[in-house]
């Protein structure tokens, strides 16, 4: 089949394959680009498993075609960590149990970073509101909600 | 048209492992060239943690950090044998495997520190800290990491264990139904708060106090997350959850989440929790599994607040708006019960 | 918000709380590769070459296959294989039969029939998964479609269509007798026909979605030495492994199962249908194949919690005591049995609920429809009946005009005490767990209800023995089907009697290896019960009522529960861990081994894990071989 080049930029990375026309974006980072840590729960833009951000607004990315990016900056949850030092959202979901078998965990971590980025103090309405396109099958969310918050009061210089 | 408040209690017993026995768990534990321990299991970790907590068992029985252990499942070539992650058998029947296992291995490695202190094994106790001391007397010691290396290179001695647990399997009687079901059981009880909507059918859970017996808490916070995740499922079935809507018919089945309804995190419940330990005698430092029966209670608890609010049995799983419309039609009218 | 606290002042006397590591709120050992995005689940392993499979599935709930087309599908782009029933070399088995229960009922592709809506009757391997969904639009199937039943009471009529040939009577066959499991403990007519009130009512819980947020699937693929890998997300890698080297005819030695991390599972990936399909697609093509269900075919076509009715009638007295429970249960299993005859035994283990109550009886059907079979869910075999008794608590607390919580901690089984199952109740907590709630809801009970224990009062006269018991022999195998039975509910009229106190032994743990897998008794953490299977020590009767103290406030007095001591000697009181020093040494592995020496291993004829081999099935119903 015929496949076109694409070049983005992955987490801070100049990043080129090849891509068969029509080709979701998901597929392209797991298995063209490697990335692994967006997931697939439902392929149909439903779960927010496969959150990232393109130039920082959040998608879904198995609903993203990705000839789309050409161009544009992705960021995964595979580059939320700055170096070995966790990010204060990995590092609030880690201390606050906010996560059991951990598949929607990556894509609920791009959703709260895209918050938090344009919205640095949000109010426990607004992270619900974050994630609300986010599923979780497991913690029942009230400890996801408080992680976000957590980080936000850390990064803040606050305590929660 | 009027909000309606209801209580509702409900109260339950839960059968930990696998029904009429019959169901092995297995566990290896090995420890490396200086002192760390590796726990080989088949065991799955779906979220519950079982890595986690097979961990802390392996770290308690040993006697070592829980830092210098580590497992690694569920791999068939390494994995000794396991039924799989059901029934609530997790924490019983793996949990008890690790705990022979690690027991093992700790005999291995009282008998080389033994051998290095010149005591007698029986002498020797561990800090949990990764030292081996002579009881009363902590200044004689040797690390876990000496030891190791000791009985590795020094002794030629292996600082292993291997563990199986099982039930006997058993059989229910034809006539009677006797049986030896499991062997120990958790509880829980719990209370719902709800507010039902007499114009829409809307119910809106708005708080759970429950109590849950739980054996022993193993790791607080890995309770905490089964009770809280598996109350959230509790209210989910209680109000939205099925796959066939007209059952027994098969038409307009959910196929994806946007048909397929939960609450989300916009319906956090408030959950008020104490959780009880009365240990059971063959768990694991008396620590039932508490994974499957959270959810349980919620169900009953709700229907009976319903009840309690607005008068109508709702016995057809799910309850939904449309359900508590045509009971209050069929009553003429919420009929609020006693308040409690 | 939502808080937790840890009650330590009830039960203290029995736990050891100085333990180094247990009681620690140490963080997750799989945290870090989840916040990184780090942790490998079945799809996150890379094949070069990878294939994808998919399924062609049944639009009908129940139809004749008269003829399977697929070569205009095996013409389209990008397929490599078109798979069907003769491709699977034994395709017939049921989950159970590794534990030899159940007979053989599901092929893993159906050939002759399709008994629900979604079942698989062929499989397109392509390059991608678009290809693969493009192809199975192409298969062509001549079906005959047959009158089909989806209701598990409408299955039990004789006219009702056969949907499973297996199960010619559309339920499970219990002990090769009856077509319900029985559980009869004294006498419910009797005590029906002397109560003050008969309540009864019906209960229905619909099926229900396991919904992980990752579905079930596998990526199976060659591996060296004529093995094959299989990255699965099972919640139970051995019987994955043991059905995929039954239904492909090989040696569970050539297959490497590697798993342990699933994304949520919730009872709904022990089927093990995703792994032998897997392997079979990486066996018929040499590549690496992924098989794994969508959101529509987790939804409908992958096993829910089965639909389960229930109906109860309670025999209560005045003062809310209840005399009888009888329940009639349908256990919706769909087209095939899977775990459902099992979870029935489970279920009616756990009847009539944490309650004491001295008549009680129940018949539960496990029974075949043209629906999607069911499995296992988080509380499977429990919480359907659960909601029913506790839907019933309430009936009855109305119609006694009691206060609910009051009633179930009047009734609550308490240590000693017989349960229904022939076996004394142990290490009880409910009435501790009501009177906790209640307080936190701030929703008040009486001084009395306060001041009950679960460690006082129990297996005292009847409540510590078993009745004479009436029974009967309704519903034998075959008898509904010929129309010789209707009813479904306990006989009415009970034809024999079980004497008084007829109980058989309780099963307990296996004992150590050897001594030294045995954990020191001090570092147990727990007092250890000194006697297994002795009755508990009588405790002090009652407190007269209306004299509130608190549960807690007056431990019993024998010193050796008063606080926690380990024993003083652990040779005398060895914990029931490690006792009893079995009679008989543990049954030898069944077949005489042979010397290992004049048996080496042959690579021609490999090893296997657990697995019976096709033909040999023991199992002729559903009663248990050993």
């Amino acid at each position: 089949m015929a496949r076109t080049p694409l070049t983005f930029t992955l987490n801070d990375a100049e990043t080129g394959v090849f891509v068969v026309p029509g080709s979701n974006l998901l597929d392209v980072l797991r298995r063209g680009a490697g990335d692994l840590t967006p997931k697939q729960g439902c392929a149909q833009g439903t779960c927010g498993s496969c959150t990232v951000l393109i130039d920082g607004v959040p998608h879904l990315s198995c609903l993203t075609l990705a000839e789309t990016v050409e161009g544009r900056r992705i960021d995964t949850t595979g580059g939320l960590a700055g170096g070995p030092d966790l990010h204060p959202l990995q590092q609030a979901v880690m201390e606050g149990f906010a996560a059991q078998c951990g598949f929607c965990t990556a894509g609920m971590l791009m959703a709260a970073k895209a918050l938090l980025d344009r919205t640095p103090n949000p109010t426990r309405d607004e992270v619900i509101e974050a994630i609300s396109g986010n599923l979780c099958r497991c913690t029942g969310y009230e400890p996801i909600v408080d992680a976000i918050l957590t980080a936000s009061a850390r990064m803040q210089g606050r305590t929660a | 048209m009027a909000i309606h408040k209801g209580r509702g209690f409900a109260c339950i017993n839960y059968p930990i492992g696998m029904n009429l026995g019959g169901d092995p768990a297995q566990a290896l534990v090995h420890s490396t060239p200086d002192g760390k321990f590796m726990v080989a299991l088949s065991a799955i970790d779906l979220g519950q943690g079982m890595k986690s907590v097979t961990r802390q068992i392996a770290s308690e029985t040993l006697g070592v950090p829980v830092e210098d252990v580590y497992v690694d499942t569920a791999d068939s070539d390494t994995g000794p044998h396991d039924m799989g992650s059901f029934a609530s058998r997790g924490t019983h029947r793996v949990g008890n495997a690790v705990i022979r296992a690690s027991a093992e291995a700790r005999k291995q490695m009282l008998e080389a520190a033994a051998e290095e202190l010149e005591v007698n094994a029986s002498d020797l106790d561990t800090d949990g800290k990764g030292n081996i001391h002579v009881k009363g007397a902590p200044s004689r010691s040797i690390t876990v990491a000496d030891t190791a290396m000791a009985a590795q290179f020094k002794q030629g001695r292996t600082l292993a264990g291997r563990g199986i647990f099982l039930i006997p399997p058993s059989d229910a009687d034809a006539e009677t139904g006797e049986m030896t079901p499991v062997t120990c059981f958790a509880h829980a009880a719990l209370v719902i708060d709800l507010e039902v909507d007499d114009e829409t059918g809307d119910v809106e859970v708005k708080e759970i106090n429950s109590a849950y017996e739980v054996g022993r808490a193993l790791n607080p916070k890995l309770v905490e997350q089964q009770l809280i995740g598996g109350a959230w499922m509790g209210v989910s079935h209680a109000l939205y959850e099925t796959t066939e809507p007209q059952y027994p018919k098969r038409d307009h089945g959910p196929q994806d989440f946007n048909t397929y309804l939960m609450p989300g995190p916009g319906q956090i419940v408030p959950h008020n929790i104490a959780v009880l330990e009365r240990p059971a005698e063959d768990a694991p430092f008396g620590g039932k599994g508490p994974g499957e029966m959270c959810a349980n209670p919620v169900l009953p608890a709700v229907a009976n607040a319903i009840y309690n609010a607005v008068g109508i049995r709702c016995d057809r799983l799910p309850i939904t708006p449309e359900k508590i419309l045509r009971g209050l039609r069929a009553n003429g009218g919420a009929r609020p019960q006693q308040v409690r | 918000m939502s808080s937790t606290e840890f009650r330590k002042d009830l039960f203290a006397d029995e736990r050891d709380d100085t333990l180094k590591e247990i009681g620690k709120p140490t963080i997750r050992q799989d945290i870090l590769g989840h916040v990184t995005g780090r942790t490998k689940y079945f799809d996150d392993h890379l094949f070069d070459g990878l294939l994808h499979m998919r399924a062609v599935r049944s639009p009908h709930h129940h139809a004749r296959i008269r003829r399977i087309d697929t070569e205009a599908a095996a013409r389209m782009p990008g397929v490599r294989r078109v798979v069907t029933a003769k491709d699977v070399p034994v395709n017939l088995n049921t989950l159970l039969s590794l534990i030899n229960f159940g007979r053989d009922d599901e092929p893993l592709c159906a050939h002759d029939k399709v008994r629900f809506l979604g079942e698989t009757v062929a499989w397109i391997i392509a390059d991608t998964e678009r290809e693969a969904r493009d192809a199975v639009a192409q298969v062509r199937v001549d079906y005959e479609p047959l009158p089909h039943v989806l209701d598990v009471e409408e299955a039990l009529k004789p006219d009702a269509p056969v949907v499973n040939e297996v199960y010619p009577n559309n339920t499970f066959d219990y002990h090769g007798k009856y077509d319900h499991q029985k559980l009869r403990f004294g006498d419910v007519n009797a005590a029906f026909a002397r109560a003050d009130h008969v309540i009864e009512a019906e209960y229905q819980m619909s099926p229900i979605e396991q919904a992980p947020i990752e579905t079930c699937g596998a990526i199976a693929a060659p591996e060296q030495n004529g093995r094959f890998v299989c990255h699965t997300n099972t919640q139970a890698l051995f019987f994955s492994l043991g059905t995929t080297a039954k239904l492909l005819d090989t040696p569970s030695s050539r297959l490497h199962f590697i798993g342990g991390t699933a994304g949520g599972g919730f009872g709904g990936k022990v089927d093990s249908i995703v792994e032998p399909t897997a392997v079979l697609g990486a066996m018929l093509t040499g590549r690496p194949v992924k098989f794994a269900w969508d959101r529509y075919e987790e939804m409908q076509v992958g096993a829910p919690r089965g639909g389960e009715r229930w109906r109860i009638k309670d025999g209560v007295m005045r003062d809310g005591t209840i005399i009888a429970r009888e329940f009639t249960g349908f256990f919706d299993s769909g087209a095939y049995m899977r775990l459902s005859p099992y979870a029935i035994i489970k279920g009616t283990g756990h009847l009539p609920g944490p309650y004491s109550i001295p008549n009680v009886a129940s018949n539960v059907y496990c029974v075949v429809a043209n629906r999607t079979p069911a499995t296992a869910m988080r509380g499977f075999g429990i919480t359907a009946v659960d909601f029913s008794i506790e839907c019933h608590m309430d009936r009855v607390a109305e119609a006694v005009g009691m206060n609910p919580i009051e009633l179930r901690i009047l009734n609550a089984y308490r240590d000693g005490d017989m349960k229904a199952h022939r076996r004394k109740a142990k290490n009880t907590a409910l009435i501790e767990c009501c009177q906790v709630a209640a307080g936190k809801a701030g929703w008040s009970i009486s001084a009395d209800a306060m001041a009950q224990s679960s460690l006082r009062g129990g297996g005292l006269g009847e409540r510590g023995a078993i009745p004479e018991t009436a029974t009967d022999e309704e519903g034998r195998i075959g008898e509904r089907r010929a129309g010789r039975t209707r009813d479904t509910a306990p006989s009415r009229q009970p034809t024999g009697r079980v004497p008084a106190g007829h109980a058989g032994q309780a099963v307990t743990a296996a004992p150590v290896q050897n001594p030294d897998m045995e954990i020191e008794i001090e570092r147990i953490g727990h007092r250890i019960a000194a006697q297994q299977g002795a009755a508990p020590a009588p405790r002090a009767p009652q407190p007269p009522a209306g004299q509130p103290t608190p549960p807690r406030a007056a431990p019993p007095a024998a010193a050796p529960q008063s606080s926690y001591a380990p024993p003083p000697s652990p040779q005398a009181t060895a914990p029931t861990y490690q006792q009893p020093p079995a009679p008989t040494p543990p049954p030898a592995p069944t077949p005489p081994t042979p010397p290992a020496a004049s048996e080496p291993y042959k690579p021609e004829q490999p090893f296997s894990r657990g697995v019976n081999r096709p033909g040999t099935s023991r199992f002729l119903s559903g009663t248990r071989r050993r």
